[in-house]
């Protein structure tokens, strides 16, 4: 086996809030000497001296040169995220100034941070089991609040402690059916067969909703897939940048903070709207159009959304019937947009059912009723405080072999299957809840796990 | 007078004769030290072997090629096959047997086999040069030099018996303890804990009234434990059940002022699963009886043994109560029970292989690692002797997976969760029961014992055999075809849906209800073909046809878990180093060592949480 070493005396340093140009930005320490670092290049009071949780102005300075004036947090273990001794850095969010900053840090013997390794300390130093741990990955992900609210119930436990109150009340199950197996003389029946099936009815009422909650927490989670599709010249590019540049403020928040590729994004009623192949999109302008039209073809088949435009003032009835007809063949949500209304004709607009967005992307005509019916198309209820939603595709796949084992405890019962393989079931339905919370660890679920934090903080 | 031996076996009870047996039959030179020669195998508690996962023990044991399972054949007197109302996991073979019987077959089974000495006389402690055994000391001041030493004391390290408020140093009835071993372990670093055990009074079989009991019989076509070709039972002796009432418990109660549990005179710790009748009418007091087994001794003598009665209480207390017990008015009693308290080391300091951590070739078994039961402890001595040979001939060990064998459970709890009570073995203790069947014992692992020069050819030879007809069988309930014309009257007759068109024959052995003995009867023909398969590979053929989809999750749920087992932790892993790890896990993890990852995520106190981290640590 590769070790791959994790000393608590090696601190890390990373910048926790996103590149770019920005009023401020934090830069963060983990590991025993993070203060002793800090205090080496801060000129202010001696940081090694100060109590957890406090707040400290002062300049950080690179030898006799003063490089930016800060705010120093001061995080004494265990009372940090990463259980470890951290400090803050709150300085201007230019990013020289931060690059200065991380610069002379490392010179005095931090290490940059790899991905995900800030949380994988808080998780090696016991800070939260494998569900909350996967949680914070969620939530430093999330993009929008409902995610983020999300993420939050899921990190204080409130799915682990769900999941686990549903594990016990089946572990007294299958312990009374043990006991009848190995106690009971012959025909004795300890566990009430009725009785299990109440159980079992009133868990899957539990884990249903969890189940369907998972639909809605991808949207949540991942966002909505959207392709602009439609002829050449249809004004594809035209309403992209017109839908972005009325959230640009947004957008650019996000962008290559948590991402490689940066992806156009909006975000419309609390739910993400990725959308997708846009190089594709402004290609089409400049490319032969046999191969742009081909690839908006097979992202389309990849969305949950197609924003199909027409060119109001080259479009006939023949048309829009033929190519709906095509796109309804997906399967896929879409809305039919009418372009250039300013430019149309009413001879067509008269032609046109009521289910058409009539817009002018140019001029930004009409786009906030575009939004509507968007938003209006992925009504995603708002999620609560306490509300339980499962975004992770490794808890939806859990929750339903959980609940596939519980079918065929209740089949077992009903082709009178003997008390040994009904046990056999639901110690499976057991072992899939206990791999939700970690209570069983593998191999794969753990590389898995981590591979997913493929972040800088 | 004493050559070097390879293998010093101490103790000759069900560890002690098996770890001879197979280190002796592997190529060992073995001597066998026993305190008296007259009493080897004694089956000190109830005269019966197997029972609900016991019985499946016996049947791997006999599977890599021990021979508890070949006495037990050959000394039983009356064969039942319990749970056969359950599935076929839980169908678990048990016998009574012949006490006398029993001791004498094992014996003779040990003098024939030419590696094998015998010396009889108290060992009183070993001989450890450089942290490694090299031989054994006795009471005469012998020392006899060895590679290698097995420990069976069962209940003789300072065993002390209890009856009523008398109490004196004996490691079975009329019996000497043995003293030396533990002080001296204990002086080389070893942890030592006390446990108890108890037994029932033996009463005088001509003195009982039978027709006050319920007569329990043998199995009409009684089976046996031997996988080998051992005589099934052609005439079998019943044992009978009866019952305790409240004037038995009335009269138990007078003596409880007296009793060494209740007053505390016995610090051990006894199984709660086999409890005194003083602990059940004190503990469940709202019943009103009790179930009483009346068992026979042997096919000749008359002693019986009163199997649920087991006591400490004064001779006179029990004498009083017993009589009380409907068709015992008139019981004379042979001998009184008792409470017996023995030293035990926690299995926790051992190696997957019943190795000691401290004291290289070393080993341990049966109730000296704080097991009950002659089942438990004959695997582990087979399991030892195995292990001490391979050891001195530079193998490597063989240590069962849990997915493997029930001894790999037993042997993989005891050294990662310790016990704190004597360890009985339960089927639910294993999480893959649906594998780890009775019937499939030698399937599993025959050919590991043959591949260790334990299992003979012979036995080899039928187990392949068998694995061929039950794959030609297999085939051939693919292939043929009912049809509705052949097969819907007798269907019709079963309870058993019409078939509207050709099936394979396998399809119909997937319905519940019908097994072999039904599809012999739908049709001449097919009855025919069957009739050329044995019991035992028609048996399995519809086993795992019947329950194919349970037996494939299973096999791969075990795959998938058991995956981590191949993952070896370095042996110098410092665990102070995760400082996320809870204390106790900490201070489990430094005293036991895991060689896996696998079997450190089973030790008890270490939490999920930190397998998971120590997972991640590991960089896995």
């Amino acid at each position: 086996m590769t070790r791959q070493q994790v000393k608590s005396d090696d601190t890390i340093v990373a910048l926790a809030t996103p590149q770019g140009v920005s009023a401020l930005a934090v830069i963060r320490l983990s590991g025993g000497d993070s203060i002793g670092i800090t205090n080496r290049v801060f000129q202010g009071k001696d940081l090694t001296k100060q109590p957890s949780h406090t707040l400290h102005f002062g300049l950080i300075t690179d030898g006799d040169r003063p490089i930016d004036e800060v705010l120093v947090s001061v995080f004494r273990e265990p009372n940090s995220f990463t259980k470890e001794d951290s400090i803050e850095i709150s300085c201007h969010g230019s990013p020289t100034i931060v690059k200065e900053i991380i610069k002379v840090l490392l010179k005095q013997g931090a290490r940059l941070a790899e991905p995900g390794e800030y949380t994988k300390r808080a998780f090696l130093n016991g800070r939260f089991d494998l569900a909350q741990a996967e949680a914070v990955a969620d939530l430093i992900h999330a993009e929008n609040d409902n995610a983020r609210q999300a993420a939050l119930n899921q990190m204080r436990g409130g799915f682990s402690k769900e999941i686990q109150h549903l594990r016990e009340e089946l572990i007294h199950f299958a312990s009374l059916i043990e006991l009848e197996l190995d106690f009971g003389e012959e025909d004795v029946e300890f566990a009430k067969r009725d009785e299990l099936k109440q159980l079992i009815f009133k868990i899957q009422s539990y884990l249903k909703p969890l189940i369907l909650s998972f639909d809605q927490g991808n949207v949540i989670k991942n966002g909505v897939p959207v392709v602009i599709a439609g002829k050449p010249n249809a004004g594809k590019s035209t309403l992209l940048n017109a839908l972005l540049n009325e959230e640009r403020a947004i957008v650019s928040d996000i962008a290559g903070t948590t991402r490689d590729v940066i992806e156009d994004e909006m975000i419309l009623g609390g739910i993400t709207f990725r959308f997708m192949d846009t190089a594709g999109i402004r290609h089409t302008q400049d490319t032969i159009e046999a191969i742009g039209v081909q690839r908006t073809h097979e992202s389309m088949k990849k969305a949950s959304l197609i924003l199909y435009l027409f060119d109001l003032t080259q479009t006939s009835k023949e048309e829009i019937e033929r190519e709906e007809s095509e796109i309804k063949k997906l399967g896929i949500p879409y809305l039919k947009i009418g372009n250039k209304l300013d430019q149309a004709s009413p001879d067509v607009l008269k032609n046109l059912g009521d289910d058409f967005v009539l817009i002018a992307a140019a001029s930004k005509t009409n786009l906030e009723k575009l939004k509507d019916r968007i938003i209006s198309l992925f009504q995603v209820n708002e999620v609560k405080q306490g509300d339980v939603v499962v975004t992770n595709l490794r808890h939806y796949q859990n929750l339903l072999q959980t609940n596939q084992s519980l079918a065929r405890v209740l089949e077992g019962m009903d082709g009178h299957v003997t008390g040994d393989f009904l046990a056999m079931d639901i110690r499976q339905s057991l072992h899939y809840l206990g791999e939700i919370t970690g209570q069983i660890t593998s191999d794969d679920l753990l590389a898995n796990i981590f591979s997913k934090f493929c972040i800088g903080k | 007078m004493f050559k070097r031996y390879d293998v010093i076996v101490v103790g000759a009870g069900h560890a002690g004769c098996e770890a001879a047996a197979a280190a002796a039959n592997m190529g060992s030179k073995v001597l066998l030290i026993t305190m008296n020669m007259n009493t080897i195998a004694q089956m000190s508690c109830n005269p019966a072997m197997g029972g609900v996962a016991k019985g499946q023990i016996l049947r791997e044991i006999d599977a890599l090629g021990g021979y508890s399972g070949i006495v037990s054949d050959k000394s039983m007197l009356q064969f039942r096959m319990l749970n056969l109302s359950k599935g076929p996991a839980m169908w678990s073979p048990r016998t009574q047997n012949d006490r006398m019987r029993f001791a004498e077959e094992w014996r003779l089974m040990l003098e024939n086999i030419p590696n094998v000495d015998f010396w009889q006389e108290m060992a009183t402690c070993v001989v450890v040069k450089d942290k490694r055994v090299v031989g054994v000391r006795t009471a005469l001041g012998i020392e006899i030099a060895c590679k290698a030493v097995v420990l069976t004391n069962g209940t003789f390290l300072n065993g002390k018996i209890h009856i009523g408020e008398k109490n004196f140093g004996g490691g079975r009835a009329a019996e000497k303890a043995a003293s030396g071993i533990t002080e001296q372990l204990i002086e080389l670093g070893f942890e030592s804990g006390r446990m108890k055990t108890g037994t029932p009074p033996r009463i005088d079989g001509r003195s009982l009234d039978y027709s006050k009991m319920e007569e329990q019989k043998g199995d009409e076509n009684p089976g046996k434990f031997s996988f080998t070709d051992t005589e099934p039972l052609q005439e079998q002796r019943s044992c009978w059940i009866t019952y305790t009432n409240e004037e038995v418990h009335r009269q138990l109660q007078k003596g409880f002022d007296k009793s060494p549990m209740f007053q505390g005179r016995i610090k051990g710790l006894g199984p709660r699963y086999c409890p005194s009748i003083e602990d059940k009418i004190n503990r469940f007091a709202e019943r009103e009886r009790h179930q009483i087994f009346v068992e026979p001794e042997g096919w000749k003598t008359v002693e019986i043994y009163v199997n649920g009665f087991s006591t400490s209480l004064p001779e006179d207390v029990q004498y009083a109560a017993i009589t009380k017990i409907p068709g015992f008015e008139h019981a004379k009693m042979f001998r009184p029970g008792y409470a017996i308290e023995y030293d035990y080391f926690p299995p926790t300091q051992l190696k997957m292989s019943l190795e000691t951590q401290l004291i290289d070739n070393l080993y341990f078994a049966g109730q000296i690692n704080g097991t009950t039961g002659y089942e438990e402890a004959a695997c582990q001595g087979l399991m030892a002797g195995i292990n001490a040979h391979n050891k001195i001939n530079e193998k490597e060990p063989l240590v069962l997976k849990r997915s493997e064998a029930y001894i790999g459970v037993l042997i993989d709890d005891l050294v990662n969760k310790g016990t704190q009570e004597p360890y009985r073995m339960f089927t639910s203790r294993a999480e893959y029961r649906i594998l780890l069947r009775q019937d499939n014992a030698d399937l599993r692992l025959t050919e590991i014992g043959h591949k260790l020069g334990l299992a003979s050819d012979s036995r080899l030879e039928k187990l392949l055999d068998k694995k061929n007809a039950i794959a030609q069988l297999q085939r051939e309930l693919k292939e043929l075809r009912a049809t509705p014309e052949t097969v819907n009257a007798e269907l019709a007759e079963l309870n058993s849906a019409q078939l509207t068109e050709k099936v394979p024959v396998e399809n119909l052995l997937k319905r519940p209800h019908l097994g072999m003995a039904e599809l012999k009867r739908l049709d001449p023909l097919l009855s025919e073909r069957l009739s050329k398969y044995s019991d035992e590979v028609l048996q399995q053929v519809e086993i795992n046809t019947k329950y194919e989809s349970y037996i494939e999750r299973e096999q791969k749920l075990a795959e998938k878990i058991l995956s981590l087992d191949d993952y070896k932790i370095k042996p110098d892993f410092d665990y102070d180093r995760v400082k996320a790890l809870s204390s106790e896990a900490r201070e489990k993890l430094k005293k036991i060592k895991p060689e896996t990852i696998g079997q450190l995520s089973r030790i008890s106190g270490v939490s999920p949480a930190d397998v998971s981290v120590l997972t991640v640590y590991m960089g896995k």
